[in-house]
């Protein structure tokens, strides 16, 4: 790589962001803007009789009045799903739905406004435990018409690969084990925020901050019943999504009907205890899981039984249902295993999509089992997790496809690094080290509407000013996929960065781009980008090859030139520009990507399906107050398999940010409701860590050159996360002796365990 | 509403604000300085830290009307031109940002921090960033870069 490839590149953005100069969506204004006030229910689960809106229209700076009814097309990510309306129709579902709304002058004229519009309500039944949910239960008190058999399961996952039970009933090693995991939210710092512009020529623009620009095109065009061409939605800077923005979401759609209705631009945007209530973070979990293996340390089956609390809506339900057992398949090879997933409607916030998406929590439970049976069979975990890992180029047994696999090295790195060998079960009683190991999908290679479209296509644009524009509706959300587009284009055209510039996340502008879900970017839009600059390259080498009589093979472009080996060309890059541009002026070319054909013929054989999948293997080092129950991570080891980190600099900060994020659901993070409603919608209340809680990091890359990545690259955004929960509660086990199964790990239930340990 | 006078990154500024308004409502909302985040609103997050008189405050806990006859600095006012401060060029370098939005908050902390603390050790840094939240870097890489700064400025 002669370019910027592979080395450690500080952030295109970057000066931009530590200057205050990047614009979120908040900070954009507009002439004549109003803002939204939202109404919400105080119900968990109620009838709406009747809505009086009379006094908010006449309330002062008021400007238009909605209501449930005025959108009643519903809407969702997943169109198996779409279960969702922009605001409430003749039902609530949970505490702080979304009842009305109003536009106003003023942000306070706004939500004094919505506050004058009243509800009369009827309740019903909450179901707030999931175990409720599960049950048949009165027709007239289901939360949804549509479910089946009288009961409030959304979707039942099931699929069972050669009889587990029974090799797990003659396994001479085996354990059953229940798991309980609190529901977490993406806390990122920049509240949801909105803008609608209802423009001069009937279109309608939304600046919004969304991970999914493509997807709320679609559901803005659905709700509004607006024609697809008509509709324009744009991603400033956003500040952190963690599939937190990967909905559409209702307050989308209510501001641009309130920009359709009145005209003017319309913003909205979320307090933070509205974020809190929005939620659509990690379900909250309970897992009953068996795991065998024999006297050697193999594993010979697997079979999980998991209820996920799934909230009023379907949001990404349907594909967390499927991940919670499929992305079992690896690190280890399991040929005999099954799981069943029910996702339970409950009367409170939905959960859906959050950071290592539906495999967090089976991960911790897996690598907990795994290190119990361990102990059983007297191997030493890291052995034993050595002994059953998939190799590469290999095939599961539900048939996801594995190519390349550094989850050895991944592992046989951390293990040395931690002085493992020498310290494991060997440390004064308080301290102790746990490992844990993970996998990811690099892109879940089916879309998520059907069709016959690329993944994701990039263009790639020079003009006579030398300039290399990128296109792309790539959602950059602080992983830094604006840098890679430039590295990549600056690689192979050999031209400094700063002679690439971009224009993305604009679907108007820009080539669709699914979004920045499933750890996707980097591996389908930098392929994409890569066949673009090269079609670019190529194009430029035929005229100049043409011109100069040469072949066109033996050009190089390199160093802000344009050269032969033999020295029959040698010019600048603008000499090249004008050479290539001569008789045809500007050239565009097109960069796509299709995802590989592949996956089983069975019902579900589709869940979990990547082109690639990252491996990685942690180790973590605690300290446990045994007076006290409080658990300190000292450091984590983390080791990651990211095929080939096109930016270290950004791949070891998807790396710590996973260990940041893995750490506050392991000990602190914990969504709590009373009747349904969240108490703890603030960050006093919510736990995050803090910089004094941050642990020593230490962060290997390994890359495994994937051959079908982008420069060989897989990953790095997601799977870190899945290692970090698992090698915290291991390593309590290694200080104190005890089995932590409750996330999170708080002290009281840590000092209650040693309690009752005695 | 009430008018006050306000000097605001070295210029003087009439606005009308309301009794209960914050500085940080008045920056982003009148003075149209939208550099100053608004995230969490009840002094949790650091990310809408300013500077008055040279103290680092929260935007979000500070009444406007006890903002007069004070210099405010926001983070529209640490650097000019390409000239950035050594906190700003190493949060750059070091990848010490992903999303940016808690990041005019860490450098409006770390400007005064490093001030008073010219040679802190990493744990003192942490104790210096205690009160910013960011949901991306796991810190390390913010670390990393007020620790060179420092160094920086020392150079």
């Amino acid at each position: 790589m002669s370019g910027p490839i592979g080395k450690p590149t500080p952030y295109i953005d970057g000066v931009q962001k530590v200057t205050g100069k990047a614009m979120y969506t908040d900070d954009y204004r507009f002439p004549n803007m109003l803002y939204v006030g939202l109404l919400r229910s105080p119900h968990a689960h109620a009838h709406i009789k009747h809505i009086d809106t009379s006094a908010a229209e006449t309330y002062p700076g008021v400007s238009a009045v909605t209501v449930g009814t005025d959108l009643p097309i519903s809407f969702g990510i997943l169109p198996i799903s779409s279960d969702e309306n922009a605001m409430a129709v003749e039902k609530v579902r949970y505490v702080g739905e979304i009842v009305a709304a109003v536009a106003a002058e003023t942000m306070e004229a706004a939500q004094k406004g919505a506050e004058k519009i009243i509800v009369e309500y009827d309740p019903v039944r909450a179901f707030i435990d999931p175990g409720d949910s599960l049950e048949v239960c009165d027709p007239a008190e289901q939360i949804h018409s549509h479910t089946k058999g009288g009961k409030n399961i959304h979707k039942t996952a099931e699929l069972r690969f050669n009889e587990p039970e029974k090799a797990l009933e003659q396994s001479p090693f085996k354990r059953t084990e229940s798991f309980k995991f609190a529901g977490v939210t993406h806390a990122f710092t920049e509240p949801h925020s909105t803008i609608a512009i209802w423009n001069g020529d009937e279109t309608l623009t939304v600046i919004s901050a969304t991970q999914v620009p493509h997807y709320l095109h679609r559901n803005l065009s659905k709700v509004l019943e607006l024609p697809m061409h008509r509709v324009r939605v744009k991603k400033p800077a956003l500040g952190g999504g963690f599939g937190g923005k990967s909905d559409p979401f209702a307050h989308e759609m209510i501001t641009a009907y309130l920009s359709m209705k009145t005209k003017r631009p319309v913003k909205c945007t979320f307090s933070r205890e509205e974020v809190f209530i929005n939620n659509h973070g990690r379900h909250p979990t309970t897992i009953d899981m068996s795991v065998g293996c024999d006297q050697d340390g193999i594993i010979t089956a697997l079979d999980t039984d998991t209820i996920i609390d799934g909230g009023a809506y379907g949001s990404f339900g349907v594909v967390t249902s499927y991940y919670n057992g499929v992305l079992l398949q690896g690190p280890y090879k399991i040929d005999k295993l099954g799981f069943r997933t029910r996702r339970a409607y409950t009367n409170k916030p939905q959960c859906g999509a959050m950071r290592g998406h539906g495999a967090v929590n089976p991960r911790y439970a897996m690598e907990v089992i795994l290190d119990m049976l361990a102990h059983d069979a007297g191997i030493d975990p890291c052995d034993l997790r050595e002994k059953n890992f998939l190799e590469e180029n290999t095939i599961t047994v539900g048939q996801l496809r594995i190519t390349s696999n550094g989850v050895r090295d991944c592992l046989q790195a951390v293990r040395k690094k931690s002085n493992w060998d020498k310290l494991y079960g060997k440390q004064p009683y308080g301290r102790g080290l746990g490992i844990g190991c993970g996998f990811y999908i690099s892109g879940s290679a089916l879309p998520i509407i059907w069709n016959h479209y690329p993944q994701t296509v990039v263009h790639a644009k020079l003009d006579f000013d030398g300039r290399i524009v990128m296109f792309s509706g790539a959602s950059d959300i602080g992983q830094g996929s604006d840098t890679i587009l430039a590295q990549i284009a600056s690689e192979e055209l050999g031209v400094p960065m700063n002679y690439v510039q971009l224009e993305v996340a604009d679907t108007k502008t820009t080539p669709v781009d699914l979004g920045s879900y499933s750890s996707r970017v980097t591996f389908m839009v930098g392929n994409a980008a890569k066949m673009a600059a090269e079609k670019l390259r190529n194009e430029m080498a035929k005229a100049i090859a043409k011109e100069k009589d040469v072949s066109a093979d033996d050009i190089v472009f390199r160093d802000n030139k344009i050269f032969t080996e033999d020295g029959a060309v040698d010019i600048s890059w603008e000499d090249g520009v004008e050479a290539a541009l001569a008789g045809r002026g500007a050239i565009v070319e097109s960069g796509y990507y299709f995802s590989p054909k592949m996956g089983g013929d069975f019902k579900g054989s589709g869940a979990g399906l990547s082109p690639a999948y990252s491996f990685g293997a942690f180790i973590s080092d605690v300290t446990v107050n045994p007076s006290t129950g409080s658990v300190k991570v000292e450091k984590i080891w983390a080791a990651h398999d990211c095929g080939k980190a096109l930016n270290p600099l950004a791949v070891e900060g998807q790396i710590e940010g996973s260990i940041h994020m893995g750490l506050g659901q392991a000990i602190s993070e914990d969504l709590r409701y009373v009747n349904g409603q969240i108490v703890n919608a603030n960050f006093f209340d919510y736990r995050i860590p803090y910089s004094v809680d941050t642990p020593d990091m230490d962060v290997t890359i390994i890359e495994s050159n994937d051959s079908e990545g982008p420069y060989g690259a897989k990953e790095a955004g997601e799977g870190p996360i899945h290692p970090v929960l698992p090698s915290i509660g291991n390593a309590i086990y290694d200080a104190v002796g005890i089995r932590m199964m409750e996330l999170p790990i708080t002290p009281d239930k840590v000092l209650a365990k040693i309690q009752e340990k005695g | 509403m009430e008018k006050v006078q306000l000097n605001v990154n070295g210029f003087p500024q009439v606005v009308l604000v309301g009794s209960h308004e914050t500085i940080l409502e008045t920056l982003r909302n009148r003075l149209n300085l939208t550099g100053t985040k608004q995230c969490c609103d009840e002094g949790t997050c650091g990310s809408c830290t300013i500077l008055m008189d040279g103290k680092p405050v929260l935007g979000c806990l500070t009444p406007t009307v006890r903002c007069v006859g004070k210099e405010i600095v926001t983070i529209e006012g640490v650097s000019s031109g390409d000239h950035l401060h050594p906190v700003q060029k190493q949060l750059v370098q070091n990848g010490g940002m992903q999303c940016g939005f808690c990041t005019p908050g860490v450098v409006m902390t770390a400007i005064p921090y490093l001030k008073e603390n010219p040679d802190p050790s990493i744990d003192d840094i942490k104790e210096g960033l205690s009160g910013n939240l960011c949901r991306c870097t796991g810190y390390k890489k913010i670390i990393e870069a007020v620790k060179n700064a420092a160094e920086e400025l020392n150079g």
